[in-house]
């Protein structure tokens, strides 16, 4: 034993350990992961087929629509720009297929983050439970698990969606869980007081107050969700990501750049459009949803005629 | 009616004849031994993992506030408090912050676990209770009006206000309804559909009553419900709420940490400290006898030209003829100095019927108001 350069040596082997414990899962608990996958499956093609398969015309004027009624005619008008910019550069077609990836990982990062945040917010022990695999999931190089996801859940956009949805996770638990605890005791108590069980102090009191900050979880969500295209197209996710890594592989410049737009241009409209949904309705001046944008519109001709 | 003194097993019974002789005025528009409504007794609260070890060992050894914290890790929030609320009174509960009075009234409606005693209200025992009738008892019997408002930022005012009924699933129609009657008693008609954020402090708490009447629940819980309000208002809304106390008649228990509205508001008094009730009383019982120091320093600065009547200072006539000066029974402490500017010749106290039954001099009075 050399005393001088002891750590030359690799005394616990973790790695080792590690590769064991994969292939192990790998052979007998394979079949677990692969039902796992069926439910995102359903989803992302759904989607995919959707955005993908609808004229690129109608697909642009729905996005426009949806930007003007969250956030009025300005977003409309950023949104519209942004998405032409991409349908002109050419890269329409695998936008669309990011955009599908993006929101199935946002579907269910809200449908399993946002209860999760909801008990953490209840329950001190479970938050302390939860918070260092909220820390791993967001600082681990998502390099490390690409290899263990092919293996699991093969290559494919469904294994990028779960890659993506490892990695973006953590921000809408974290910020439910904020958003609930910061709800003032008081309202609750009032809740309380007159009647209103749990449930329904939950649904009536405590979720609604703490909706922008839900929301911005979820905008944070996206985004992250949205970072993670390139990494993912490592494991041949196919989308703007894919248009970026096949530049860079060839030294293709162009293509790199093309992507890369499109990646901002997305960005852009989704982030704002999201942002906007999570403005309270007292800061909107007290309006329902429903009484602005294209439907207010559509409501005041129709009352009218 | 008994009023009991929880603390070190004193009692202060209020007989029919002493209610007579100490507040007359004050309690005889309301029968003297009418029904209790609220009963609380030997409520304690500890909070902390050992609360039933602490509990047993204060019982036993007699600890203090502090000891507890040192031996138990365990804070005491109510120490073997007992009280009674008759029905259709004001009963206030008046303490410096931290004195418990807060978490001694969400017992009442049981938002806050006893570690021990019995809580009754409106002749069911509430401390026992399951969770369906507790929540049944809260949305119907018993109103809360809370310091802050506590009024829901993202619900109309009528939402706000039918919130009680909105869980029991009273249809949409009804709620409304009972919205707008609770929102007019409290002069907010046509508020209905605007946003608390959009009213001054003194009508969200008006909102905030009209919440608690929405249901016309038979008790109210006031929890510092005007601290928060600046003087002028304050004194506008006690007012409002007096004036509709005695049209509504409401059993009401309401926290305060201000002697002065607790005189004002209340048919009786109790006082609290460090957890404790120390005394309970009318406000003439507690102004004219307090029973420690405490109480005593509280005392100090309330104005008594108002509140000590002439049955209260006056002295048997003892076979003494009656002066040429009469005031009736029940006059106050600042008519019958009135009988003194011109010159000091003792005071006769009448009757209705104009039998002379008491005596005070000009030192008595002075005595009075020096307290």
């Amino acid at each position: 034993m050399d005393l001088w350069d002891i750590f030359d040596t690799e005394w616990v082997p973790v790695g080792d350990w590690v590769d064991g414990a994969l292939q192990w899962i790998v052979t007998n608990f394979r079949f677990i992961f692969q039902a796992i996958k069926v439910p995102f499956d359903i989803v992302l093609s759904a989607l995919e087929n959707g955005l993908t398969g609808a004229p690129d015309l109608l697909m642009l004027a729905i996005i426009v629509l949806i930007a003007w009624q969250a956030g009025g005619r300005k977003l409309a008008v950023v949104s519209c720009a942004s998405m032409l910019a991409i349908g002109l550069m050419g890269a329409w077609e695998e936008s669309m297929v990011t955009l599908s990836i993006v929101l199935t990982c946002v579907i269910f990062c809200s449908l399993i983050g946002i209860p999760l945040g909801i008990m953490a917010a209840r329950n001190d022990r479970f938050w302390m439970v939860l918070r260092p695999f909220l820390d791993l999931m967001q600082t681990i190089p998502s390099f490390v698990y690409l290899v263990p996801i092919v293996m699991l859940f093969s290559i494919g956009n469904v294994s990028g969606v779960i890659v993506t949805f490892i990695y973006a996770l953590p921000p809408v638990v974290r910020l439910t869980n904020l958003g609930i605890r910061q709800v003032r005791p008081d309202m609750v108590e009032a809740a309380r007081a007159f009647g209103a069980s749990r449930k329904q102090a939950l649904y009536k009191v405590e979720l609604p107050l703490a909706m922008p900050t839900i929301m911005a979880g979820v905008n944070q969500t996206i985004m992250m969700a949205l970072s993670m295209v390139v990494v993912a197209s490592m494991i041949s996710v196919t989308g703007l990501g894919q248009m970026v890594l096949r530049g860079i592989g060839r030294l293709d410049m162009g293509l790199a750049t093309v992507g890369g737009l499109g990646i901002v241009f997305l960005a852009i409209v989704i982030d704002r459009v999201s942002q906007s949904f999570g403005i309270s309705a007292r800061d909107r001046g007290h309006k329902k949803w429903y009484e602005t944008g294209p439907v207010g519109l559509v409501r005041s001709f129709v009352k009218k005629g | 009616m008994g009023c009991r003194c929880g603390n070190r097993g004193q009692l202060i019974p209020l007989k029919a004849s002493d209610a007579l002789r100490l507040g007359a005025s004050r309690c005889d528009e309301r029968s003297i031994m009418s029904e209790v409504e609220i009963d609380c007794r030997n409520v304690w609260k500890i909070y902390g993992p050992q609360a039933d070890k602490a509990l047993a060992a204060i019982r036993a050894d007699n600890l203090s506030k502090e000891e507890v914290r040192d031996r138990f890790d365990c804070v005491l929030g109510v120490r073997d408090a007992s009280f009674s609320v008759a029905k259709g009174e004001i009963f206030c509960i008046m303490g410096l912050s931290g004195s418990g009075k807060s978490t001694l009234v969400r017992h009442i409606n049981r938002l806050i676990e006893p570690t021990a005693g019995e809580i009754h209200v409106a002749g069911k025992r509430v401390d026992t209770m399951d969770e369906p009738t507790l929540r049944q008892l809260r949305a119907e019997t018993i109103g809360m009006v809370f310091q802050h408002m506590a009024l829901w930022p993202h619900r109309t005012l009528a939402e706000n206000v039918a919130f009680g009924l909105e869980v029991r699933d009273v249809p949409l129609g009804k709620r409304r309804a009972a919205a707008e009657r609770a929102l007019e008693s409290m002069e907010l008609q046509g508020w209905e559909d605007h946003y608390p954020d959009q009213l001054s402090g003194g009508m969200q708490q008006r909102v905030g009553l009209a919440r608690a009447l929405a249901a016309d629940p038979d008790i109210l819980l006031m929890d510092e419900p005007f601290s928060a309000l600046d003087p002028l208002i304050r004194r506008q809304l006690q007012d409002q709420f007096l004036e509709l106390s005695k049209k509504v008649k409401k059993t009401t228990v309401f926290i305060t940490h201000d002697l002065d509205e607790a005189i004002r508001m209340g048919d009786h008094i109790a006082i609290m400290n460090d957890g404790e009730i120390v005394q309970t009383g009318t406000p003439e019982q507690i102004v004219l006898n307090p029973v420690d120091a405490y109480v005593a320093e509280f005392v100090k600065g309330i104005s008594r030209v108002s509140l000590v009547r002439a049955e209260a200072i006056m002295a048997p006539m003892d076979g003494r003829a009656a002066t040429s000066k009469t005031v009736p029974l029940g006059s106050e402490l600042g008519d019958i100095m009135d009988q003194f500017m011109t010159d000091q010749a003792p005071v006769t106290v009448v009757t209705s019927e104009g039998g002379a039954v008491g005596h005070i001099t000009i030192t008595d009075a002075l005595r009075a108001l020096r307290g």
